[in-house]
């Protein structure tokens, strides 16, 4: 059980570390900044969990424990309002993503801000 | 194994700080430096396993409150140009 405990944590560990070095990687080489915000969303959303799981893992149970857990779901609940927040701030000072946009849409979403 | 992940979160703290440094518009800034922020909250909890030391763990929730109150406190700032709630 202990081993179990111990090579599944790793594997958490790991996964964590991959998601976290795709996720930077995506922030430097994406084009656009609302592209950008994907990567931002998959490191706090996979890649800090994940690697804290792994740390938990690891742990024996205890107050440790408690706040490893209270620190994932403050994560989950602040990356999801800090990115809505980035993304209506930068559309609200008139940055446009790339791509073509469809006008009616367009029209139907300035129509409803109204 | 853990001093990898460590490893392996600072490589990644350095790329997106090259975005901080690069990025064309500040919104690309700020996310940059969100993202440095909940690196550092994970580093902090590894070093807590890495030290054995339970006290990191609370530098990192402090971190993680923090990291959230600049970058909304920022946005605000660059939006409306104030921090006053008017």
């Amino acid at each position: 059980m202990n081993e179990f405990l111990e090579y599944s944590g790793y594997l958490f560990l790991l996964s964590g570390a991959f998601f976290t070095f795709t996720a930077a990687l995506g922030v430097l080489r994406f084009p656009d900044f609302f592209t950008r915000l994907h990567p931002a969303g998959v490191n706090d959303s996979l890649g800090l969990p994940l690697i804290l799981i792994g740390l938990m893992l690891h742990l024996a149970a205890g107050l440790v424990t408690l706040k490893i857990v209270l620190l994932i779901l403050f994560a989950l609940i602040t990356s999801a309002t800090a990115c809505h927040a980035l993304a209506k701030a930068a559309l609200h000072s008139g940055m446009k993503p790339l791509g073509k946009i469809d006008p009616e849409a367009e029209e139907h979403a300035s129509s409803k801000s109204r | 194994m853990f001093l990898f992940v460590v490893c392996v979160v600072l490589l990644s703290s350095l790329l997106v700080l090259v975005r901080a440094l690069k990025g064309p518009t500040v919104f690309d800034r700020m996310l940059a430096t969100n993202m440095f922020g909940t690196m550092t909250v994970v580093l902090m909890a590894l070093l807590s396993i890495v030290m054995d030391d339970g006290m990191y763990i609370d530098v990192a929730l402090v971190y993680a409150f923090i990291n959230f109150i600049t970058t909304i406190a920022f946005l605000k700032f660059f939006t409306q140009r104030s921090f006053s709630c008017e």
